[in-house]
């Protein structure tokens, strides 16, 4: 059984024909053709598949798509303006933030989420808000600095 | 130009496309006409297969084709080769069953693969799996690494008794036992290097097509070395000419050893796109990346170590068992023996060192290299076994340490077990870490510790590593089945704009930053114009990957080559351009000058001429800027160091915090001191979880895979790990002109014995002196009450 699923999409409305069983990440990898979320693991654990959903951080590899119809969705797809990069992003790249970044994506899109909360957040804060996602590359360190950096960054914007 | 970027932390060049969600990987990839693959997997550890009825699953909407064991066998698809041939100290070669894509009669693991799927969606092929019959009897089991060698141990090959691979050795066996019989003090230790699931975060993938009209083939996968797999898969497997397949490598997840080797999937996807005409794509899940990707670590050894009266190492004996899983990986054999045993001297003077090692199949994933591959099992069992040695002979940790470090004088040093360090300055490490960790404020932090009700303790572990696998003659005759070099290619673009084409792969090490700052400053062009291209068979001429720290010692020196080709042209036409002799030009700072003149050329000037030649040699000279390179290493390179861990431990839940975590390495000089010390993070932060958080586990009865999940296996996470303090202290390789050495895996290879000699030092006071990796909370709770109990009565 398929069904339509319409939402908002980084501000454009999109639209596709899906299975009922598919998930929101696998709607937009696979049908809508923005590949910047993964998906690491098939048990909610690894946070590549981060995304907002209204405003708000959630695995999309845990939502069905029929779910976020009519919903505001923002993926990593949707964060720098033209050729400028947002500064969470711009963090990332300044403190090394990522290797083979697989992670990153969602990485970036939860560390928003965190700042939109605490715009100051600590290192302590930090290191306890990413439990949900996992990188094996950095060891976290750099990850650690990049949204200390990014969340200044934001704050002076 | 002067761009003097060689030892900046130049910002990387290929972070833009993954910080904006624009990385190519494998599964972002789809081709017209694209099919899905699923995979059928063994839900037994051990059975034989009587019967598979795929009459309903080709029947189900969507599905293409359902393929097993028996299609492959009748297209005569080979087995999957192994790269590395060990002789046991009897002289017979190892024993080296079939390893057949898809698994026609018994499955030796589970997960093992036993039919293909292919659909127009993956929905609809994961619908027809389950409607694929296949008849099991269920066979004995053995996964437990110790077990496989216990008399009646259900056997996992009919050709292989009592499970044995093979029965290796190294070394002096009498110089060791003359060795014992003299010594004062003997430490002995015996420990389990805990099995690990490598877990990239971007699971393997891989994508066949097949073009009917041309022949022609392509793989897209998540593979760190495209043109190992289109020798192993197109030669020993698929037999497909090497002109007529690609192998495409695109942006890689992670690698850390777990994507080296040829699967299966590899070859059934590409297999299958032939028989269907048409591209096939299959990603794995987490869950079938978990019991399905090779394995790492599995040794269980026993170790002694004598000492003379002033504590100095006299002999060093180690016997291991190291399990190989059910078949045999791609270099699988190479990594208990070659780089393991040969560097267990460590940063030691040990005159006489002797090391068996006995290679076991099980019924369970095929293990091999995973991040240090040896290095790390050989490094922490000396480590365990020096801090043993300590308490043996009532010398300090530090100081039995010093005594027996191999000078800073005395390199080149010939080690008793085949490798010549080439340099390396432990103290200046030791030094440097000690500073850094503020080890003299210990006692104080301790006491601090212990009156918040917390038991906190430091350890450490001075270590070395051998990278950049080589020469090839030599690993040749060690049994090794391929070359080791590496290649390069440097084309000089006509307005002098420079494309590099390495036969390295990078998947998240850096490379298109490094190696265009090895070219910005070599060639003195801006490193805006210098484009660094890996991971394509079609594009690059060839290479053997990246592994084994290998891509700056190895693939570095290959382009320094292909660089002094280029300059050397570029004098010559130069000096035709300039009236002089080629021997009077000099280059530097991207300018041919005529030597005490200030007439020059530029870079760009020469480039232009070389591709637009009106006025150039002609007679002497091809047109063109292009050069190629290979470079065969002279010798491993050695990085070392000294890595310290300060813990706390909750004695009432066994709880280990790692508080500080101090790494000095030596990693020979560093081009981007950012991108090494990130190296140096990952791989800390992967010993740590090794140390405390990581262990695979397999029911002993079933064989079924305990921790298959995310949700069972402990991997790091923020919290887990502490800021690390990360430094270099520099000297130089000797026989590479970079004098680079390698910084992949140092962190994974020092860490683990740091962490447990902290653990064990927290809980010295309670009379505890050994603990297993990984020591989680549980591990270290009952050490409490064991050595309470032990007390007490």
């Amino acid at each position: 059984m398929t069904t339509t699923v319409s939402f908002i999409l980084n501000g454009q409305p999109v639209s596709a024909d899906v299975e009922e069983r598919t998930l929101l990440v696998s709607m937009l990898r696979e049908h809508l053709g923005q590949t910047g979320t993964h998906i690491g693991c098939d048990t909610s654990q690894c946070g590549a598949c981060v995304v907002h959903l209204n405003g708000r951080s959630v695995k999309s590899c845990s939502l069905l798509a029929v779910q976020v119809d009519g919903a505001q969705v923002t993926t990593i797809e949707g964060l720098a303006e033209a050729e400028q990069l947002h500064p969470m992003q711009e963090a990332f790249r300044e403190n090394h933030g990522l290797q083979c970044g697989f992670c990153t994506p969602g990485m970036i899109m939860s560390a928003l989420d965190l700042v939109a909360h605490n715009p100051d957040p600590s290192e302590q804060e930090i290191r306890h808000w990413l439990e949900g996602n996992l990188c094996r590359c950095t060891g976290y360190h750099n990850i650690v600095k990049a949204i200390k950096a990014g969340a200044a960054a934001m704050r002076q914007a | 130009m002067s761009t003097h970027l060689i030892g900046a932390s130049v910002r990387r060049k290929e972070d833009k496309r993954f910080v904006t969600g624009k990385g190519n990987y494998t599964d972002d990839i789809n081709l017209p006409n694209q099919l899905y693959a699923y995979i059928v997997r063994s839900p037994y550890a051990s059975a034989r297969i009587n019967a598979i009825d795929s009459r309903a699953a080709k029947a189900a909407p969507g599905v293409v084709a359902v393929f097993t064991g028996a299609d492959m066998a009748a297209d005569a698809v080979g087995s999957l080769p192994c790269g590395w041939q060990i002789h046991s100290r009897d002289g017979s070669p190892m024993v080296e069953p079939p390893h057949p894509p898809l698994v026609p009669d018994q499955v030796r693991h589970v997960g093992d693969q036993v039919a293909v799927i292919v659909a127009k969606s993956l929905f609809q092929a994961k619908d027809a799996a389950e409607l694929l019959e296949i008849d099991y009897t269920e066979l004995p089991v053995v996964t437990a690494t110790p077990k496989a060698v216990a008399e009646n141990a259900p056997k996992v090959w009919e050709e292989a008794p009592g499970n044995l691979c093979f029965d290796w050795e190294i070394g002096d066996q009498a110089a060791v036992d003359a060795a014992f019989a003299k010594a004062r003090h003997i430490a002995k230790i015996d420990l389990v290097n805990n099995r690990l699931i490598p877990n990239a975060m971007e699971p393997r993938a891989y994508i066949g097509d097949y073009n009917p009209a041309t022949g022609d083939y392509t793989l897209y996968t998540t593979s760190q070395n495209p043109h190992v797999i289109r020798l192993l898969m197109g030669a020993f497997v698929l037999n497909i000419p090497e002109h007529k397949l690609r192998v495409v490598a695109p942006d890689v997840g992670g690698g850390f050893g777990s994507k080296i080797y040829h699967y299966a999937e590899e070859a059934i996807v590409t297999w299958a796109a032939r028989k269907l005409g048409c591209a096939i794509k299959w990603t794995a899940e987490r869950s079938e990346a978990f019991m399905s990707d090779a394995h790492g670590r599995d040794h269980v050894t026993h170790a002694e170590l004598a000492l003379d009266e002033n504590g100095r190492f006299l002999g060093l004996r180690v016997d291991t068992l190291a399990n190989m899983g059910a078949y045999l990986s791609t270099f699988a054999p190479s990594i208990p023996t070659y780089l393991h045993a040969t560097l267990l001297a460590g940063v030691y003077t040990t005159p006489a060192i002797y090391c068996n090692v006995k290679a076991v199949f099980t019924h369970t994933v095929p293990v091999d290299a995973y991040r240090g591959a040896g290095r790390p099992e050989a490094t922490y069992l000396l480590e365990r076994l020096v801090d043993v040695a300590a308490r043996v002979s009532g010398i300090d940790r530090i100081e039995l340490r010093r005594r027996n470090f191999i000078p800073s004088d005395a390199f080149p040093y010939q080690t008793p077990v085949a490798l010549e360090y080439d340099s390396g300055d432990y103290e200046a490490t030791l030094q440097e870490a000690l500073k850094r960790a503020d080890y003299a404020g210990f006692p104080a932090r301790q006491a601090a510790a212990r009156s918040r009700g917390k038991l906190r303790g430091i350890g450490f572990s001075t270590y070395l590593e051998a990278c950049g696998i080589a020469p090839s003659n030599v690993a040749g005759a060690l049994g090794a089945r391929a070359g080791l070099f590496e290649a390069a290619q440097v084309r000089v673009n006509p307005t002098g704009s420079v494309t590099v084409f390495t036969g390295t792969h990078s998947h998240g090490q850096g490379h298109e930053t490094t190696f265009a700052q090895l070219v910005a400053d070599t060639l003195g062009i801006d490193i805006e114009n210098v484009e660094i291209v890996h991971g394509d068979t079609s594009k690059i001429l060839f290479g053997m990957g990246t592994y084994g720290s290998r891509s700056l010692a190895v693939g570095g020196e290959a382009l320094m080559k292909a660089m002094n080709k280029i300059v050397a042209k570029g004098k010559k036409i130069a000096a035709h351009q300039l009236e002089a002799a080629a021997d009077d030009i000099e280059f530097s700072e991207g300018k041919f000058t005529v030597s005490g003149t200030d007439r020059s050329k530029t870079f760009a000037d020469i480039a232009l001429s070389a591709y637009v030649p009106h006025n150039y040699p002609l007679d002497e000279l091809e047109p063109g800027l292009d050069e190629t390179a290979f470079y065969d290493p002279k010798n491993f390179t050695f990085p070392g160091g000294c890595h310290i861990c300060e813990v706390e431990i909750d004695p009432e839940t066994g709880v280990v915090d790692v508080v500080n975590f101090t790494a000095v390495d030596d990693v020979g000089r560093v081009i981007n001191p950012m991108i090494v010390e990130g190296q140096v993070h990952g791989g800390v932060a992967q010993g740590i979880g090794q140390a405390l958080l990581e262990g695979c586990a397999y029911d002993s009865e079933s064989g079924q895979l305990l921790t298959g999940s995310f949700m069972d296996y402990c991997m790091p996470r923020a919290d887990n790990v502490p800021p690390f303090q990360v430094g270099t202290h520099t000297t130089l390789c000797t026989h590479n002109s970079l004098g680079v050495k390698g910084c992949g895996e140092v962190g994974a290879i020092g860490s683990p014995p740091a962490v447990i000699n902290a653990v064990l030092d927290a809980l010295a006071p309670l009379g505890v002196s050994d603990i297993e990796m990984p020591a989680t909370p549980h591990r270290v709770w009952q050490a409490i009450q064991s050595a309470r109990s032990a007390q007490a009565a």
